[in-house]
């Protein structure tokens, strides 16, 4: 019976992902097109946008290797939404145990993963050069990315348990208050623009250069999923961060919930100025970045952290 | 190229977001490096120099004004200093100074239109829309100038077809001194983003070699320190009668050619300005009257957006040009991409081809396909040998 809950439990955890991230994505999409000069589109153009792909043919590639190509995208979304709920489960139940923020991280490699999968089994020329650019974009982004969760983690006691990095904060303060928290936070969100592939680091998809990259091949519903993937990514991604450094969501009162929709929307619009701001880089450029100065802050961020700052 | 094991084609086109025209290359890549690139031309090929054999004077015209969209005025610019050339005539000063005006409004349009692509290209859609909405009070001129968007008809041989009015030279001057303003933002906004030179700096350079080699002309001959402009080499229209420079830079990269078009931008502005300043208040011709075309050949050349346009006619006293021959300046452009693109990243040779702003439409020339096989039947080589041969052939003949 308990089992039956869990699932439950994720499966309303999935849908209500969902349509917070789609409706994250709108907000993208008509904060983007105002910087623009354009209009923008209607609230709910993301969803008529998936169910529309629902409704169009899935054609697969003769060359493919259809079990991966039709499984990676479902693979990323249930990856996703797993991640989003463990870390929901600490937010809303305080269910936490030891290290379950490492998982997380784990959990969120896998929707890299499931493009590179999907992208290589479509066996098309310019996927396989978008998959090769998400694989080192993943290495990347990896180091910043854990660089971040160690700074909390050596911040709030040497713990790498969600639920007491969050407890520490509500006992001393937000971990972003003190200097290697701002450090550990800019890391999170520029890994996090690489995981969600939006521009500088959108350079899988490409389309300027690959039409489309990894997911040159895909279509309908499959397509839909990557799109979801993404939408999801982008709720969870700023979850995270939040629990990390802002002192989590406090769902018990109303309060509690603005003050954490606000957290949410501050990283979503540095995510959107930095997406609007910047070119695409290069594969070179963007491994010097982040293995480079964004590696070297983090371990400047873990030896303040260390030094109590 | 023989293709060994390791390189891989990466196709760039028919279809592709990178093109705005049908057009192939094959870029062939060891990783992400690129080992060498073939280009395939003719899906644009319209048969454009043979249908202006069909047609007479005034009506070949609108039709040369069709083989580009976007630099519309600059063949019937060249094809009417062409058949000018052949007769021997000038023109009214006015005359002179409307088609200045048109063809520098052409070139802040299509040196804004480039910089949205390229922002495009590189992922940075901001720069995209923000040039293409500056671009837009451009054509809003062209609008009052005109009464079109796009394909102005404003030429015809001996003038100009309307005249620009004494009463709309305020209205187009508040315009201008807005567009000024926004340029010069752009500009800023550009040139100034680290990121944006970290990916353009030292990317694609063609050195003053490369640029002879391959006769390349306009902001691309520019930016490599090659200082052409025929605009002011070999003076038509208004250029010489106002004050302007032409605008060269050092390194021959794709920032380079950044810096060359927007700069020329603002020369363009000053110039219109001039021109403006110049026709203000007064009354004049804007055309002559020309009855016949007489027997005999001309060439003419205009300072297009992206280059040199050229233009030969060869009149047998007749209605219609015996041969029209034209050259666009992306013929000379493109295969620049021999030079420019062997040795760089996929991601770089897509700002390198679009930087060199191709215009595929002006440059097709010819091919040759059984349409049973759907086989090509030319290739390039092939085509250079055919005409090798013709020349010869001609050359013996006088």
């Amino acid at each position: 019976m308990k089992i039956f809950y869990i699932l439950l439990y994720f499966v309303a955890a999935l849908l209500s992902f969902s349509i917070y991230g789609m409706l994250a994505m709108w907000v993208d999409r008509k904060v983007t097109a105002r910087i623009h000069f354009r209009v923008g589109p209607p609230w709910y153009q993301n969803f008529v946008d998936f169910i529309k792909l629902t409704g169009k043919e899935v054609l697969i590639p003769e060359k493919a290797n259809v079990l991966m190509f039709v499984s990676a995208p479902v693979l990323g979304v249930i990856a996703a939404a797993v991640a989003g709920t463990t870390i929901l489960l600490v937010l809303q139940n305080n269910i936490s145990f030891a290290a379950d923020a490492i998982l997380v991280i784990y959990l969120l490699t896998i929707p890299s993963l499931a493009v590179i999968l999907g992208g290589s089994a479509s066996g098309n020329v310019l996927a396989s050069v978008g998959i090769s650019r998400e694989m080192k974009l993943l290495l990347g982004y990896e180091l910043p990315f854990v660089c971040a969760l160690i700074i909390a983690a050596v911040k709030s006691g040497s713990t790498t348990s969600l639920g007491e990095i969050i407890q520490f904060q509500q006992q001393n303060g937000k971990l972003i208050g003190s200097l290697s928290g701002v450090i550990g936070f800019g890391l999170g969100v520029l890994a996090l623009q690489g995981k969600i592939g939006f521009v500088p680091f959108d350079l899988a998809e490409a389309e300027g250069e690959l039409a489309g990259g990894s997911f040159i091949e895909y279509s309908g519903i499959l397509l839909g999923l990557y799109k979801l993937t993404k939408a999801i990514l982008l709720v969870v991604g700023p979850l995270f961060l939040i629990s990390l450094y802002m002192g989590g969501i406090n769902f018990s009162s109303v309060a509690g919930v603005i003050a954490g929709l606000l957290k949410y929307f501050v990283i979503l619009v540095i995510f959107i100025l930095i997406k609007n701001t910047n070119p695409r880089l290069r594969i070179d450029q963007a491994l010097k970045l982040f293995w480079g100065w964004l590696t070297l802050f983090g371990i400047i961020g873990i030896l303040l952290a260390l030094a109590g700052w | 190229m023989k293709n060994n094991k390791k390189t891989v084609i990466v196709p760039i086109g028919p279809y592709h977001p990178l093109l705005e025209e049908p057009e192939f290359f094959a870029l062939y890549c060891d990783g992400e490096k690129i080992v060498d690139v073939e280009w395939q031309a003719g899906y644009n090929h319209r048969g454009i120099e043979k249908l202006s054999e069909s047609k007479h004077w005034d009506q070949v015209t609108f039709l040369v004004e069709r083989i580009c969209g976007i630099c519309s005025t600059s063949h019937p610019f060249a094809y009417c200093n062409t058949i000018e050339n052949l007769i021997g005539m000038t023109i009214p000063e006015r005359a002179k100074y409307i088609r200045s005006i048109i063809g520098e409004l052409e070139r802040i349009h299509s040196h804004l239109l480039w910089m949205g692509l390229a922002g495009h290209f590189l992922g940075y859609n901001t720069v995209f829309m923000w040039a293409w909405k500056y671009r837009e009070p451009v054509l809003d001129l062209f609008e009052i100038i005109s009464g079109n968007r796009n394909h102005y008809a404003m030429f015809k041989i001996g003038g100009v077809r309307r005249n620009i009015e004494n009463e709309d030279i305020p209205k187009i001057r508040k315009m201008l001194a807005e567009i000024k303003g926004q340029l010069e933002m752009l500009i800023g906004a550009v040139l100034d983003d680290p990121v944006l030179t970290a990916r353009l700096k030292n990317v694609g350079v063609l050195t003053k070699q490369d640029i002879k080699n391959f006769g390349s002309v306009g902001p691309v001959a520019r930016a490599s320190g090659v200082d052409v402009d025929v605009r002011r080499d070999e003076p038509y229209a208004a250029y010489p009668l106002v004050e302007w420079s032409v605008i060269t830079a050092k390194n021959g990269d794709v920032l380079d050619k950044a810096v060359v078009r927007l700069s020329e931008c603002l020369e363009a502005v000053k110039i219109i300005t001039q021109c403006l300043d110049a026709i203000e208040g007064k009354a004049g011709e804007i055309g002559e009257e020309v009855r016949r075309v007489p027997e005999g050949e001309g060439i003419g050349r205009h300072e297009a957006p992206r280059g040199e346009c050229f233009h030969y006619i060869r009149s047998d006293g007749a209605n219609s040009p015996v041969r029209h021959k034209i050259r666009a300046p992306s013929y000379t452009n493109v295969p620049t991409f021999k030079a420019s693109c062997i040795g760089q990243t996929i991601s770089d040779v897509a700002i390198i081809l679009a930087g060199v702003d191709p215009c595929y439409c002006c440059t097709e020339r010819v091919a040759v396909y059984d349409a049973g096989k759907k086989k090509k039947l030319y290739d390039f080589q092939h085509l250079v040998e055919l005409s090798k041969q013709k020349t010869e052939r001609i050359r013996k003949e006088i």
